[in-house]
């Protein structure tokens, strides 16, 4: 990797700073994106600002909503009895992210700063209507996401937690990548208080999105049958060496199924 | 002697399963592997690499680049030319049907005029770091003009294709052929049926845990050379660079393979980088070390397999095999490596026939230059291609002629009364029962009761297949005099030294190189058992010329059929100069003196004496027969191998396809193998396993994949499948030995048998699973993308059938 400086503030106001006065500067949540990128020199900031001493972990339960600290690690979500008893597929969803060693040191924001098109956390944030809170506002998932790696978040804002409106049911179906397990198609299924919620991962050419006809027909019946003849258009698909625009497609549907049948 | 047909199993002997002595240090991080070693003001070599497949060096522009901070030097392909390096050398020549020997374009260490691959190494990059010589790396000013490229060898033959080398007409590199060709159109001429096949075998990544590296070292003082090396043959390594790359003298340049974290044929192979920091380590005079990083492996290990072919067998109308014609392009990639030439050719067509007993077979290779990374023996070499080859076609031979897949090999294999078998493809085989690995396997996969599970199954949506495969392959390569016939350059016995200490404790050593194998456990084993010593107190060397007097290292399942053979011989000589010593002592004849169990006894009395006294009798010569025996109990073998020996069986794959997805689902997998005698069957069982999983790797998820432009897109471990641990299954073991005839072991090799055997196997039951769509082949690996494609394609097409892909 390429030499950089490296900060460890104590305090969101100095994290916020040292992005901001820096635009080559990145924030490191966790490394699990950032650190391979960096060894392979496909990154040369100028300044690495390490997010883990602003003592932004925890889970709480507020009111209707499962509250996640941005610097919380994946194993600690899959591992929380609160996200167990309030979000189950939740927790569920963060058991499958990466490998051990990348659950103990991967957190949620960094997951959602980054917005990978195959990561698993944006179909829940998205499916769930999560609010992203951020070091200066809050942002409705619908209006977070933005495309492949591109989010609302400005150079020197960040999340500091996440809150989860609780569902009355909700999964995740995950088809990883062969390779990378990564999700090749992850759909996220929740039966909320404002309808029935469909988010993909992984499968789309822009990122994570909703499908509306499957949400209208699960308006109609939450079966996994109402899903039968809905069809996901292959023009949305990502297509790549593992799965085409047509199989992705596909999976999309037997996954939302899956989902609705998992659904607890 | 001990009899070795006696059963008794001594402890840490032949038969028993001690653990491996190595694993202590390897499993607590105490191994020393190359990159491990660090020299005394040490340089860090890096190098650049082509990023386009084919190119015209225009010019390279070193200035900004050396002026970087910490570098030491840089080099191109020019300075090398000028400095009279060769290229790195092939190791075997073959020739064309028309006799001309292959197109043998040179391999510079550093690209010279035109680069011809990713990877392909354009510049050497010396610093006090390796992070500096990567910055100077990224300041050097390369033009490079790109040509058009060629990966794929449909398209490198294709009229008008882009020359990878000029001298290569038709990027043809030879065009070699093998049998009796009129054989075999008179027995087409006369064919109930015949079944032909087209398959691919997929390129593959090998991928060991451990990236290769090399550090260069030189003494002023001595002028000795020293590479320390991660390969699996450091003789073979020093005699390649040593006379045809560096002109270094054996005596001034000494090869060093310390721990490796696995081989699978990649680290056979003279890298460039290997000769590179040689030379550069004595032109600054200081060390140069390499690490290779997991990217830079992916473009620049030799790869293994790509091959296209296409077959067909004529049948009788009793679905007896009257003939074989096969057709194979191999791919070579940009340059020949070292082994390259024979993998396609006498490591794989010389083994179709099989366990069959078609009696005429004629076999056609073309090998082909791309635009890719060199491809060369990967676990298995050659015979895996055959295997899935053979045992794809027979079953397609037993649809054709509406015959049980079962039915139709018992009907063809070559009995056991047979044997000696002389195939029509030039290989004589020795021993082997096929029917009784065939029975064992069926037994413990419970064969005859699959049609149950597969309605089980079915009740679950599921669609279940079983597929065997029935193979047998060549291991242990030689003799030598056949192999130079054949066209290696060089010889192919191996050597053992075996050295008594004077109070009885034994080292040996070998000539093969461990790289995962466990030598240091099993040979120890063979010399215990042998000379009647504890197992304890043997200790096995490899990997060091300085060290060991020579040997051609680790491949082709070699190193216990002939690596041990040479211990045995070795220790035949310890065993007579023993028993002239005991004679003495004794006071008897020297033939009625007999060794058994560590003991030297008067044949007849209770007289004996035991092997560490006439060890130290050896070394503290008081009371001894001076005058005709040596003092000293230290004694070296070359064994050069009478013929190649023949491991086989029968590997049967259970698998279920999730219809909704294509995903296919390892459920069983059952190897039953004859690989002749077993030393330790704990070993045997890892390495079953092991080969077992490359082979399900293969058949299920490995593929190296290239783009028109020759960019590998499988690149890294995010896009290229390595399988895992839930990619499998727990693999049943057995093994039905039969003895190898001409070895003094019986020992016929087994690193290989699991990555041969089971390709076919998997993919046969994928082909069952599917055999309501009417499919008669998937080529490898049956993802399940491909798999959902050939389903939906049925299902779309209105029922459930369609035609090979």
């Amino acid at each position: 990797m390429y030499d950089f400086e490296y900060h460890k503030p104590g305090a969101i106001d100095d994290a916020v700073k040292a992005l901001g006065a820096d635009a080559e500067a990145k924030a490191l949540a966790g490394g699990m994106t950032f650190i391979p990128v960096l060894k392979q020199r496909l990154a040369k900031p100028s300044a690495v600002v390490d997010l883990a001493g602003l003592g932004l972990t925890g889970i709480r339960r507020e009111g209707n909503a499962l509250v996640i600290k941005a610097m919380t690690t994946h194993r600690e979500v899959a591992m929380s009895s609160e996200v167990a008893s309030a979000i189950p597929a939740l927790a569920e969803l963060a058991s499958n992210i990466g490998d051990r060693q990348v659950r103990y040191r991967g957190t949620i924001g960094g997951s959602l700063a980054n917005n990978d098109p195959s990561a698993c956390y944006p179909s829940a944030v998205l499916a769930l209507g999560a609010t992203i809170v951020t070091s200066r506002r809050r942002i409705a998932a619908a209006d977070y996401f933005q495309g492949m790696f591109t989010t609302a978040l400005e150079p020197d804002e960040l999340i500091t937690e996440v809150s989860f409106p609780i569902p009355e049911k909700a999964a995740y179906a995950k088809f990883p990548n062969p390779a990378s397990r990564y999700a090749m198609v992850g759909v996220f299924v929740a039966k909320t208080a404002a309808g029935a919620r469909v988010a993909v991962t992984g499968a789309g050419n822009d990122g994570v999105f909703r499908h509306a006809a499957m949400e209208a027909a699960l308006d109609q019946s939450f079966t996994a049958d109402a899903l039968k003849d809905v069809t996901t258009p292959e023009s949305l698909m990502n297509g790549d060496i593992h799965a085409g625009t047509a199989y992705r497609a596909h999976l999309v549907g037997v996954m939302a199924r899956r989902a609705v049948m998992a659904c607890k | 002697m001990n009899d070795m047909s006696n059963p008794v199993i001594i402890k840490g002997g032949i038969g028993d399963s001690p653990k491996r002595t190595e694993d202590h240090r390897f499993l607590s991080g105490k191994g020393r592997y190359t990159d491990d070693i660090n020299r005394p003001g040490q340089a860090y070599a890096y190098f650049k690499r082509s990023d386009v497949a084919h190119g015209v060096i225009k010019s390279i522009d070193t200035t900004a680049a050396a002026a970087m901070p910490g570098v030491v030097a840089i080099y191109t392909g020019e300075d090398i030319a000028k400095a009279g390096i060769g290229g790195v050398p092939c190791g075997w020549q073959l020739h064309s049907k028309d006799g001309s020997p292959m197109v043998e374009p040179p391999h510079p260490i550093l690209a010279q005029g035109k680069v011809r691959y990713v990877g392909d190494a354009i510049a050497m990059v010396i610093a006090e770091t390796t992070e500096q010589a990567k910055d100077a790396a990224e300041a050097l000013v390369i033009d490079i003009e790109t040509l058009p490229a060629v990966s794929e060898m449909r398209a490198a033959t294709a009229p008008g294709a882009a020359l990878v080398h000029d001298a290569a007409a038709g990027n043809i590199c030879f065009d070699w052929h093998i049998g009796d060709k009129a054989a075999v159109d008179a027995a087409f001429a006369t064919a109930f049926k015949i079944a032909k096949i087209d398959v691919v075998n997929n390129r593959l990544i090998p991928n060991p845990m451990e990236p290769r590296a090399a550090i260069g070292d030189f003494d002023q003082s001595s002028g000795e050379h020293t590479l320390y090396t991660t390969s699996q043959n450091p003789h073979v390594i020093r005699l390649l660079m040593g006379a045809f790359v560096l002109q270094i003298p054996e005596h001034k340049l000494r090869v060093v393979a310390p721990d490796v974290g696995g081989g699978f044929g990649a680290k056979i192979f003279h890298y460039i980088e290997e000769a590179a920091v040689t030379w550069a380590a004595a032109k600054l005079n200081r060390p140069v070390k390499w690490t290779c990083e997991r990217g830079e492996a992916f473009i620049t290990d030799a790869h293994g397999r790509d091959h296209i072919t296409h077959a067909e067998l004529a049948m009788a109308e009793d679905g007896k095999f009257l003939g074989l014609r096969v057709n194979t392009m191999a791919n070579m990639g940009a340059y020949l490596s070292t082994f390259a030439p024979s993998v396609p050719t006498y490591l794989s067509a010389t083994l179709l026939a099989g366990v069959y007993t078609t009696p005429a077979i004629y076999g056609e290779v073309k090998a082909i230059f791309t635009n890719t990374v060199p491809v060369d023996a990967y676990r298995g070499a050659g015979r895996p291609e055959t295997t899935f080859l053979l045992e794809r076609l027979v079953d397609v031979a037993a649809k054709e002629m509406g015959m049980d897949r079962v039915a139709i090999r018992r009907r063809n294999f070559i009995p056991i009364d047979a044997y000696p078998y002389q195939t029509p493809v030039a290989l004589m085989y020795d021993s082997g029962n096929h029917e009784a690995t065939l029975a064992r396997c069926m037994e413990i996969a419970d064969w005859n009761g699959f049609e149950a599970r597969r309605a089980a199954a079915a009740q679950r949506g599921k669609l279940r297949g079983i597929g065997m495969s029935t193979y047998l392959e060549a291991c242990g390569i030689a003799p030598s005099a056949v192999a130079g016939a054949l066209g290696a350059r060089a010889g192919l016995y191996e050597v053992a030294n075996v050295r008594v200490h004077p109070t009885g404790s034994v080292t040996v050593f070998t000539g093969t190189h461990s790289h995962g194998q466990g030598h240091e456990t099993t040979f120890a084993q063979l010399v215990a058992d042998q000379l009647g010593v504890p197992f304890e107190s043997v200790e096995v060397v490899h990997g060091d010329t300085a060290k060991i007097p020579f040997g051609m290292g680790t491949y082709g399942s070699r190193s216990l059929a002939v690596g041990g053979s040479a211990m045995v011989k070795a220790m035949d000589k310890i065993i007579a100069k023993g028993k002239k010593i005991a004679a003495h002592l004794m006071e008897a004849a020297v033939d009625d003196i007999e060794f058994k169990d560590g003991k030297f006894t008067v044949t007849g009395t209770d007289k004996s004496k035991s092997f560490a006294e006439i060890a130290i009798t050896a070394y503290v010569p008081h009371n001894y027969p001076i005058e005709e025996v040596e003092p000293g109990l230290d004694e070296t073998a070359f064994y050069d191998p009478k013929n190649f020996t023949y491991p086989g069986g029968c590997h049967i794959c259970e698998v279920e396809i999730d219809p909704e997805t294509g995903v296919v689902q390892l459920i069983a997998f059952t190897a039953v193998d004859d690989i002749g005698r077993v030393i330790n069957p704990m070993i045997v069982h890892g390495q079953v396993h092991g080969g077992v999983t490359q082979g399900i790797g293969q058949a299920l998820l490995e593929h190296a994949i290239y783009d028109e432009t020759g960019q590998l897109l499988s690149g890294s471990l995010m896009d290229y499948t390595m399988p895992r641990a839930d990619n499998i299954v727990n693999i049943h073991v057995g093994t039905e030995s039969t003895m190898c005839t001409h070895n003094p072991l019986g020992a016929k090799g087994v690193g290989e048998v699991g990555a041969i055997g089971s390709p076919p196997a998997v993919i046969n039951a994928v082909v069952d699973a599917l055999r309501d769509y009417g499919v008669t082949h998937v080529d490898m690996p049956a993802t399940a993308q491909k798999i959902w494609s050939i389903i939906n394609a049925g299902i779309n097409a209105g029922a459930p059938r369609m035609a090979a892909e």
